[in-house]
């Protein structure tokens, strides 16, 4: 690793503090299938009137980062300019095979699989370069698992600004207390990306976080 | 009569102390690979946990190698002087083949896992 690189990932956010961006580059993570590609939607969809791109039940639909530059949100008369990076999900195994049970043919799958490999690569080197994250996770799933406690490390490890999002807080057994107490050192906002529940506190404290 | 069974490597830290960090994710990788659970004493720092998924994304070949599973604690908040100066260190960390080591339960203190029999 480069020594620049080094002395960015360690001392960045000593920069930070003093010279503040006018526009901050948010990076959405997560494992596949917690909504990033749908809170990504929301986003768009309320602030600039488009969307980001397709989100399916099919784990690993967004298997190339996606940015979207200059998203105006505002918030309590108070504006913040956002570039947006929608990540593919991070998974530590990937298997073909999970593909098939969706109904996709074998050369379907392993070309999705492929592609997806390759996407957990692209949304790890997207780390570098980012102002902030949103780690969303599915509140309705066990948070200890490996890809978020490596999620967290490394933006702790970086000093990014993170803020977690309990999404699929629609589901009956949804607990974004669980996520909370599994990640007590960050706010946690529990929303629905799919049905727009609790989104205004969400933008409230993106506004708070990255402002 | 050979013993059947699954093979356990066990790394101290201080083995792991002295290994610079590719050449630790490349022995634990080859190890994985070869069906070998891999036990380390002192783990991973976030940044080698995250070079160690992009090396196994290389390294999947989606018949006989789909990745592996990682079982380590959260870690623990540090001062802020070990923060800024101190090389942040991993904690007891389990890394396995993703088709033989499957997480049941995983609390801030106590991981349950299974091992399957090859």
């Amino acid at each position: 690793m480069g020594l620049m690189l080094r002395l960015k990932k360690k001392f960045g956010f000593i920069l930070r503090l003093f010279f503040k961006k006018d526009r901050m580059r948010i990076g959405i993570y997560g494992p596949p299938n917690a909504g990033k590609t749908t809170l990504a939607n929301r986003i768009l969809r309320d602030w600039t009137g488009d969307i980001m791109g397709s989100a399916t039940e099919i784990p690993h639909e967004t298997r190339r980062a996606r940015l979207r530059e200059g998203v105006k949100i505002e918030v309590d008369g108070k504006s913040l300019m956002l570039d947006i990076v929608d990540t593919p999900g991070l998974a530590t195994k990937i298997d073909f095979h999970d593909f098939m049970k969706f109904g996709l043919s074998e050369e379907e799958a392993k070309r999705r699989a492929k592609e997806a490999t390759e996407g957990v690569i692209e949304a790890i080197k997207w780390l570098d370069d980012l102002d902030g994250i949103l780690l969303v996770m599915d509140a309705a799933e066990d948070p200890f698992t490996q890809v978020n406690v490596t999620i967290v490390g490394n933006i702790e490890a970086r000093r990014l600004p993170l803020l977690i999002v309990a999404n699929k807080i629609d589901l009956p057994n949804a607990s974004p207390a669980r996520i909370k107490s599994a990640f007590p050192q960050h706010p946690v906002v529990p929303i629905s990306a799919l049905k727009g529940l609790n989104i205004d506190s969400l933008y409230k404290s993106i506004a708070e976080r990255f402002g | 009569m050979e013993m059947e069974g699954v093979q356990l490597n066990l790394i101290s830290k201080d083995k792991l102390d002295k290994m610079p960090s590719m050449e630790k994710l490349r022995m634990i990788l080859e190890n994985v690979k070869e069906g070998i659970i891999v036990v380390l004493e002192s783990g991973l720092t976030p940044e080698e946990e995250a070079k160690l998924i992009e090396l196994t994304m290389l390294e999947i070949d989606h018949d006989k190698f789909i990745g592996i599973e990682v079982e380590t604690y959260p870690q623990k908040e540090k001062s802020f002087f070990s923060k800024l100066f101190g090389k942040k260190g991993g904690r007891l960390t389990v890394i396995g083949p993703a088709n033989r080591l499957k997480t049941l339960q995983k609390q801030d203190d106590l991981i349950t896992a299974l091992v399957q029999f090859g």
